[in-house]
């Protein structure tokens, strides 16, 4: 399927690409078709900063289950990490 | 026929005469032949989409890619172009039809041509196939498993896909549609809707659906090609093409 289904959001923080790290603008999340992973759908995450070019990217595919699995640790360790600096 | 071939990119003249990247593939032998649009799916202007391109010429056709991702990534790699104008919202209907025009008169200009041309799209460029076969004069147009052809498409987020049943009157040329029976965008029932359009404006259509595919069958670098589906499919773009670009 060719869902077009797509979010995204303004997002603050560093990736590291394949010319060495850079600052992060934007998010893009989105379910369809991977580049690499031997899936036929995946949640694709692109951390961007498109200011930068289109190759300032950091590119995840993941399954459904590990994208989910993520996003609960990332919640997760948020929580118990809130109130701490 | 030998099957020997030049390809090359080529650049050529786009929507608003905008020059943009294409890749263009030719039979080496002499002779006059129809050529063929190939508009590339949403990963983009990648090696699969240019062995598609080449497989045409090998064919005894006149082929071009024009690569719809030039504007915003220019000599970036595929799948970094690609999420670029996702993140944008993806390629305007205007500009497409602008894109496939410039490419189509690219194969017309070329003394091996018979003068005539289909359109062949994946994907979403199995939409845009349909669009511009309804925006634009050709002689024969494919549709390989299209989304949004019919069908609402996804309220919110950055893409700007709507529906083309409506421009169905208008369509320049005899149709083939290619689609997967498992495939959800589109459906075997969007496929049955469109067939219903179609109909209705007695138009010249044959659709064929494959059993035990998804999306992106024909996709041999993906885990989603059904090489019998594929092979079938190509069959019929042949016969479909051989019938309708022919001198």
């Amino acid at each position: 399927m060719c869902t077009y289904q797509t979010a995204t959001l303004n997002v603050r923080g560093s990736g590291k690409g394949g010319q060495g790290w850079f600052s992060l603008t934007d998010a893009s999340v989105y379910f369809d078709h991977p580049v690499h992973a031997p899936q036929e759908h995946t949640l694709n995450l692109d951390f961007l900063n498109p200011g930068l070019g289109p190759s300032a990217r950091v590119a995840v595919e993941l399954d459904p289950e590990s994208a989910l699995a993520l996003s609960e640790a990332i919640r997760s360790v948020l929580e118990a990490s809130s109130g701490t600096s | 026929m030998r099957d020997d071939i030049r390809a090359e990119t080529v650049s050529i003249s786009g929507h608003a005469g905008d020059q943009i990247e294409a890749y263009l593939a030719q039979p080496l032998d002499q002779g006059s032949y129809g050529g063929v649009v190939v508009i590339h799916h949403m990963p983009g202007f990648d090696e699969w989409i240019k062995e598609v391109t080449r497989k045409f010429a090998a064919h005894g056709y006149l082929a071009i890619c024009p690569n719809l991702y030039s504007r915003e990534a220019p000599g970036a790699i595929p799948d970094d172009a690609a999420a670029a104008v996702r993140a944008k919202g993806g390629v305007p209907d205007d500009r497409l039809v602008g894109d496939v025009e410039g490419a189509a008169a690219q194969l017309r200009s070329l003394a091996a041509s018979n003068g005539k041309v289909g359109v062949i799209g994946y994907c979403s460029g199995g939409r845009q196939a349909f669009l511009a076969a309804c925006s634009l004069p050709f002689d024969a147009a494919v549709v390989c498993y299209g989304a949004f052809i019919v069908g609402e498409p996804p309220e919110g987020g950055p893409m700007k896909v709507t529906p083309l049943g409506h421009l169905a009157p208008q369509l320049s040329s005899p149709l083939l549609g290619l689609f997967g029976a498992e495939d959800r965008f589109p459906s075997p029932e969007h496929v049955a809707e469109l067939e219903r359009i179609l109909r209705a404006q007695d138009k010249d259509f044959e659709f064929h659906t494959y059993p035990g595919a998804g999306h992106a069958f024909f996709a041999t670098d993906r885990p989603s090609h059904r090489p019998e589906a594929a092979k079938e499919g190509w069959a019929e773009i042949w016969e479909f093409f051989g019938r309708h670009l022919s001198s």
